[in-house]
Formats: structure tokens, sequence, C-alpha cells
């Protein structure tokens, strides 16, 4: 479908209009944590990304690094309630949270509102892997079935899979409570996150909001929900404009989280925040991609993030799924003027967290006055100079497509 | 003439369709009926063995041609459902609806008739390796959809010509009310004139039932299954796990006047709290609950005195009625003894992801029918819980405002108010 989201009609202006500043980052991929570690790694020249080719063969996969879960899950017993999934999010939330000086400030978590992007979690390998091997000699399925999810679940397990219980967790670990809310459905999700937190700030509905994703790649599960469709890459790792033609789909995939906390500029500036950028228009669509609409519609998508004249960063979250990946490229390569980085070539493909990673890498180049080196000389140009706006995107490896242009505050 | 915008300028919602499946029935004729005559749909389960259960019975939809292809399929096909019904009532181009999509869904995973599939396809290695090779091999596209979460709404958007990229959500048993809460703003702040808001469900499978199961959070009267959910008795003890799906067609009030639309009822407000406290049990002073009824009241505008009925989360669980209740008594004061608080799910059973869906929609009914649903199987009050809780039989009422509670796990708290004129 062409048609967005009309925009606030001119006769009736919004109800107010705020803009939305971010004020928080908090970073985890297989480059480490924090914005500080990603942009020295990101703009190392020539820097290589952390690979493990071996435990899931014949597939490539970005690890997590190592993380101390006690620097932002303090309890324990926390950390047992969930699995690595919502403990990276959490994690990653927290690291936000206390980039913006929030963590800890009961008067601001109590009044934030938090919008998630979440797949599912973790299963039990162990317990599915008992009951399909089970399944060779019996007949009987669903009694097997019945017969050993009974017995070998752990109860426990079923909270830390529920889509809904990473921002439950973030609240019970952060107390962030003003509201909470999750979307699921992929990079799509991540991308309505960032739209709908920033149309509450904008509408004066929120003053602060946490929002992002996380994804735990490690796991059989996670890979299958890819490779049912042949989306993922084989074979020798390539960085993700060069996967077109190679064994498989594309897709290499990376655990990583990444969390902004959005503010209203002045919310963020009466308590003094430093800010690393503001948000301009974010964009999203659902292209019939059946009937061929994805090409017009990344253009579509271009046209209405209203891009400054002039050379233009732009932090792409392509997949490297090569339907998707090469109309975006092809979109992109269309327009000079845009200077591209395809940053799954060093995190990989981190699913919900795609877009706010984007934006997250997006906003430290604008607060830090420079670009990114190309992370793939043969596909990317280079940019010099202290960008005033970054553009960001993730069009979904399978469905919907997202965009959002940053700019300096 | 009525006010075209709220108390605080921003555009009245108006509710133009409204549609509804549940362990009842299709629509909301058949629907009405059986919940006002007192009826239960809570069933004995005979879409998988029960063997090694506890709980054996349920309110799943068994009637619909996909309830035995897997929660993603019957799930879609409630949504599909109880949205044609809705657009349908409201006069609207069931191809062409021209506005957002908002679906509260269950999250979805590989079913286990399709694992065990899989996996017996072939011999070679085991575990989850042999999933995968299977798998790439195979590039089964209708089979990797029921693994996407974006991918129910994405058939639904092409379904019913929605506008731009639709939104799945999760807040477990609030998600229904959800959904309806960001059609409400979306219109509000003038994104759209109208929304389509769905609260789906059809995950009620083995692995579901076991996993509440093992939370104890499901009732184990099998014995009598319509007897089974019975909110505020001092033998509750437990939900009945159900499926079913409401829709809501909302329009801006000034859209849907201009028109010529009927307007079913009016959203008056939405408000939400979270929960710190723990997982699955709420802050026991429900000071998060409290908050969340509050915080509906100042944005629909309106004092405690002003809500004249409520349709409770209820949903027998011994944890939930009591927090609710608490909450309740806390807002309302003494009035609460006497002012009528029913829970459908009594009748229905708890249909998580499209509970608070269905439940506003069995709110909006409520007012222009002017019949309470009763809660029934209240047979044995708890002395704790002091409610009118319009008990085992319908009740004929004037009913102009209605609070609608949604709860879940996660410290998921959501209210929805609802009136039947505007103002």
């Amino acid at each position: 479908m062409r048609k967005i989201k009309k925009s606030p009609d001119p006769q009736q202006p919004p109800m107010s209009s705020h803009d939305v500043v971010i004020t928080g980052i908090g970073l985890v991929s297989s480059l480490g944590e924090g914005p500080d570690a990603h942009w020295q790694k990101l703009t190392q020249p020539g820097f290589q990304p952390v690979l493990d080719a071996e435990r899931f063969a014949p597939y490539t996969i970005h690890p997590l690094p190592d993380i101390d879960w006690n620097l932002q899950i303090a309890k324990r017993g926390d950390q047992r309630q969930m699995e690595t999934w919502q403990r990276l999010g959490t994690y990653a939330a927290g690291l936000a949270l206390d980039d913006a000086g929030i963590k800890g400030n009961d008067e601001l978590c109590t009044t934030m509102d938090m919008v998630v992007a979440a797949g599912g979690g973790e299963r039990d390998e162990a317990v599915d892997a008992a009951i399909l091997a089970a399944s060779e000699s019996r007949n009987d399925r669903d009694v097997l079935l019945n017969e050993k999810l009974t017995t070998e679940l752990r109860p426990t397990l079923f909270l830390a899979q529920l889509s809904n219980l990473l921002a439950g967790n973030i609240s019970i670990v952060h107390k962030v409570t003003g509201s909470s809310r999750t979307f699921m459905g992929e990079e799509g999700a991540g991308v309505s996150a960032v739209e709908t937190a920033a149309a509450r700030i904008r509408s004066g509905q929120s003053t602060h909001v946490l929002v992002g994703g996380a994804f735990q790649t490690e796991h059989s599960d996670m890979l299958l929900g890819y490779e049912l469709a042949g989306y993922l890459h084989r074979g020798p790792w390539k960085p993700v404009w060069q996967r077109q033609g190679s064994e498989g789909g594309g897709v290499v995939t990376g655990s990583g989280g990444a969390f902004l906390v959005l503010e209203q500029r002045e919310h963020a500036k009466s308590r003094g925040r430093r800010i690393y950028a503001e948000l301009g228009p974010i964009v999203s669509s659902r292209a019939r991609r059946r009937l061929g609409e994805l090409d017009a519609e990344i253009v579509a998508l271009l046209k209405q993030a209203e891009l400054p004249a002039g050379e233009l960063l732009t932090i792409s979250g392509a997949s490297g799924a090569h339907v998707a990946t090469a109309a975006e490229k092809a979109a992109l390569d269309a327009s000079p003027a845009l200077a591209v980085r395809g940053f799954s070539t060093l995190t990989g493909h981190m699913k919900e967290a795609q877009f706010p990673f984007a934006v997250a890498l997006a906003a430290m180049a604008i607060d830090r006055k420079a670009g990114y080196p190309v992370f793939d000389a043969a596909a990317e140009k280079p940019f010099d100079g202290a960008p005033k706006a970054v553009l960001a995107t993730a069009i979904g490896y399978h469905q919907f497509e997202g965009m959002g242009l940053i700019k300096a505050a | 003439m009525a006010n075209l915008k709220d108390h605080m300028g921003r555009p009245v919602v108006a509710v133009t369709g409204i549609g509804v499946v549940t362990s009842l029935g299709v629509g909301k004729t058949d629907n009405w009926a059986a919940l006002t005559s007192g009826k239960s749909g809570i069933h004995p389960i005979t879409r998988f063995p029960v063997d090694h259960l506890n709980t054996r019975i349920s309110g799943m939809v068994d009637f619909l041609p996909s309830s035995s292809k897997g929660a993603s399929h019957l799930t879609y096909e409630l949504a599909e459902t109880a949205a044609q019904e809705a657009v349908s009532e409201a006069g609207l181009d069931s191809g062409d609806f021209g506005g957002p999509l908002f679906l509260a869904s269950p999250p979805v995973e590989l079913d286990w008739a399709d694992r065990f599939s899989l996996y017996n396809s072939d011999k070679k290695d085991g575990g989850s390796e042999r999933l995968l090779r299977v798998a790439r091999a195979l590039k089964e596209l209708d089979l990797f959809e029921t693994t996407q979460f974006g991918s129910i709404a994405d058939r639904l958007a092409d379904r019913f010509g929605t506008h731009g990229l639709p939104i799945t959500l999760s807040t477990a048993c609030a998600s229904g009310a959800t959904a309806i809460q960001l059609g409400v703003e979306a219109i509000r702040r003038g994104e759209c004139d109208k929304a389509l808001s769905i609260g789906a469900d059809g995950s009620a499978t083995a692995e579901a039932l076991i996993r509440f199961s093992l939370l104890s959070a499901l009732s184990t009267h099998n014995d009598i299954p319509e007897k089974a959910s019975k909110p505020f008795s001092k033998d509750r003890d437990g939900f009945v796990l159900a499926e079913g799906s409401g829709a809501l067609v909302l329009e801006s009030l000034e859209a849907a006047l201009a028109r010529g639309a009927t307007i079913l009822g009016i959203m008056r407000g939405c408000g939400e709290k979270a929960d710190d406290f723990h997982r699955t049990r709420s802050k026991p002073d429900a000071s998060p609950a409290i908050a969340a009824v509050r915080a509906v009241l100042a944005d629909a505008g309106m004092s405690e005195d002003e809500i004249e009925y409520v349709n409770a989360h209820g949903t027998s669980t011994p944890e939930n009625d009591k927090m609710e209740h608490l909450s309740l008594s806390t807002v309302f004061g003494e009035r609460i003894g006497s002012m009528p608080v029913s829970s459908n799910k009594s009748m229905i059973g708890h249909t998580l992801s499209a509970a608070g869906a269905v439940e506003a929609a069995f709110s909006l009914m409520t007012m222009r029918e002017s019949v309470i649903p009763p809660t029934i199987n209240y047979d044995n009050p708890d002395p704790a819980i002091v409610l009118d809780v319009v008990p085992n039989k319908k009740r004929n009422a004037e009913v102009r405002t209605v609070l609608s509670n949604s709860f879940g796990f996660g410290g998921q708290n959501t209210c929805l108010v609802m009136a039947r004129e505007p103002v």
C-alpha cells in the first residue's frame, strides 16, 4: 500500500507540537556495549566483525559479547527469571536509562512511558529435542506432547518467553512504570515503536519514553524463524551488500539490543541533559511485496523523510535478504547524495532491534560531528565532514519498511 | 449538537462498528443472546487429547474452519470474522477500510504439528539441526509466516485495505484494550479519521494450556465445565483458557457524523499504569490498578460518580479478583457495593489477547441494549469481596457509562471508559 499515515490536517493543528530529542542510548552487540565502545569500533577503518561460524554451522552469527549482567540487573533472582533475550533487553534498557540520567530517579521512572519491540523468547531446546526424538517412535504424538511438557517444562520458562515480559522485566528491574506497550512484528515493530513514541511526545501525551528492542540469535529456534523461508546466508561470511547470488538467503544474524530515551526537548532542557540529536520525520509503510510494490515504496519513503539537500550519511539496517536488500540498494544508489553504511555487516541482523539500533548510530554520528568510515569499501563511498542530519532505514527482510531522519538538535 | 472535541481539545472518538466471536458463537446476535441468558461457552477440550492434563476444559472456538489448523490460522480467522462484522456494520468498504490497523494477538511459535512433520520428514542427524536442514530445503512460505509476528496483521491489512504499517501488539491479557487505546490515540492525534482495532486469540494449544497450568493459573474444576469460571466466588480456583475475538471500528465523531454513520458508542478515555512488583502477581496494595482506573477517569474527564457499570477483568483467579476488588473499592469507595460489576469471563472464559476487545464490545452492547450480562456461577460469594456482581441473571438497566478493566501478566493494567452517547 502506497498510502502511509496521513499527515495531520493543516486545518486542525495537532493538540500541541513538541520536538523529540534523544537523550539516552543503550547498545549491546557483538562489538561490545554502550555508545562509546560502538563508536570506537565502528570508526576504526577496516574494522573486522566478530563472527562465530562454528556453533550454528552452516550459519555464521555475530555472538553476544561478554556481559556482566549484574551491572544492570542487580538481583540474581531477577536474572534467573529471564532467558538471555530478556536479560539482554533489560540490560540495554538500563544502559539507556543510565545514559539519560533517569535510572534510579523514581519520579522520572514512574512517569516514563515505554514501547518495546519484541519477538518471542527462547524455548527449552533440550525438552524440544527430547520430544522430537521420541516422536520418531510414537504415533500418539499429541499424548507424547502432554506427557513431556507437563513433566519437563520449567514452570517459569513461559514468563521468560512471553513477548511482553521484556517490558515487564524492565518495569520490575528499572521501575519504568508510566505505561508499557509491546509491539511485535520483526523490524516493523521497531519502526512502529519509535514512530509511536515520537508521536506521543510530539502531541504532548508523553514527556519521556523508553523505546527499543533486543534480539538474541544464539538459539536454533531464532534461526529457524528465518530459515523456514530460506532467508539465512550460508557459506563464507560476506558484507551485507555482497551476498546476492551466494548460497542461502543473505541474512546473517547477530545478537544485540538497542534502547533509546526519547524526550520532549523542553523536558530534557529543564533537567539539563545532554541531547544527542533530534528526531525528524519517522515514516513507515507496508508494501504489498507480492505485488511488486517494494521498489516504489522505498522511493516513496525517501520522499516522505524530508531529506535535506546535499550529501547525506545513511545508516542502513539492510538485512542482506536478497530481494529486500537489492531493492533498498537500488533505491539508495539512485540518490548519489546518500553515503550509505550497512551496519549489519558489522553487527549482523538484530530483527526487532534493527531500527532502534540504526537510529542510535545516526544520533551518535550527529553528536560526535563525524561520519563512519565505509564498512564495505566495495559498496560504500566515503563521507567526510560533520553530519547535520543522518537517515536511518529498516527495510524488513520479509515485510514492513521504515525510515527516520535524525537531525542535529 | 454533540461536542466534536473532548475536554482536552482532542477529537471525540466514536464506535461505528462492532464484531465479536467467542465460544458462544459468531457475531453479536448469537453472543448477546447467550450472554444475557447466562449461558456458558466452557466445554470439555476435544481439539487435542487431554491425557496427563490437570485442566481438561476450555472456552475454545471449535466451530470455525481454521479451528484445527493451528494458532496462527485460527487467530487470523477469528480476527477477520470479527473485523468483517464490525466493518460491515459501520457501512464501510470491507476491502478498502482506509485507516490504520491495530491488532492484539498472541505471540506466535511454530506449531507442534508442524515441528513433528518437519522433523519426521527424514532421519538424518537430529534435534534442531534436522529441523533447520529440512526447513531450508522446504522454503515453505505459509509455514514460515506462522512464525512471523507481523504476518497475521499483514494478511488482515491486505484483506481490509487498511493504511500503513499495521501494529501488532501484546500487553498480555490487556492486549485487546491496548489495541483500542492505540486506535483512539491515533485519531485523537489527528493521524487518521478512523482506525480498525482488533483483539484476537486462537492460541489455546496444548502447550499454552500446560504453560498456564504450570503457573497454577487455570481452574481444574473439570467435572462441570460450565461451572468452572466463577469470578468473585469464594471457591474460584483459576481462569478458564479461551479463544475469541473482538473488533471495533473507531472514527472521529466528526467524520462519523459527516458520513451519517450510526454512533454505537463513544470511547471516552483510556488509562494505563505498569506494575513493577512481580511477573505474575500484582502489588499487594493494588496501587498500579488503582492508578490505571484513576488515569482513565482523568483521560475521560469524568469523576468516579459518573461511572455506572464496571465490566470487570474478573478472571476467576484468587489473585486477580481480590486485587480488582481492592482497586475498585479504593477508587469508588462505599458506592462500589451498590454499583453493578460483572464479569463476562464467567461465561466465555479468558480470551487472553482478545479479552479487552471482546469485553469492550460487550460493554458497548450493554449500554445499547440496556441489559447487563450477569456473572454466572455466583453460588458461593467470597465474603471478602463485597460487590454487586449482577449474580447469575441478567439485569435490565439504563447504562450510560462503562469502565472496562484489563490486567495482565508483566504488570500490564489498561482501563477503558465508554459512553452510550456523545456529550
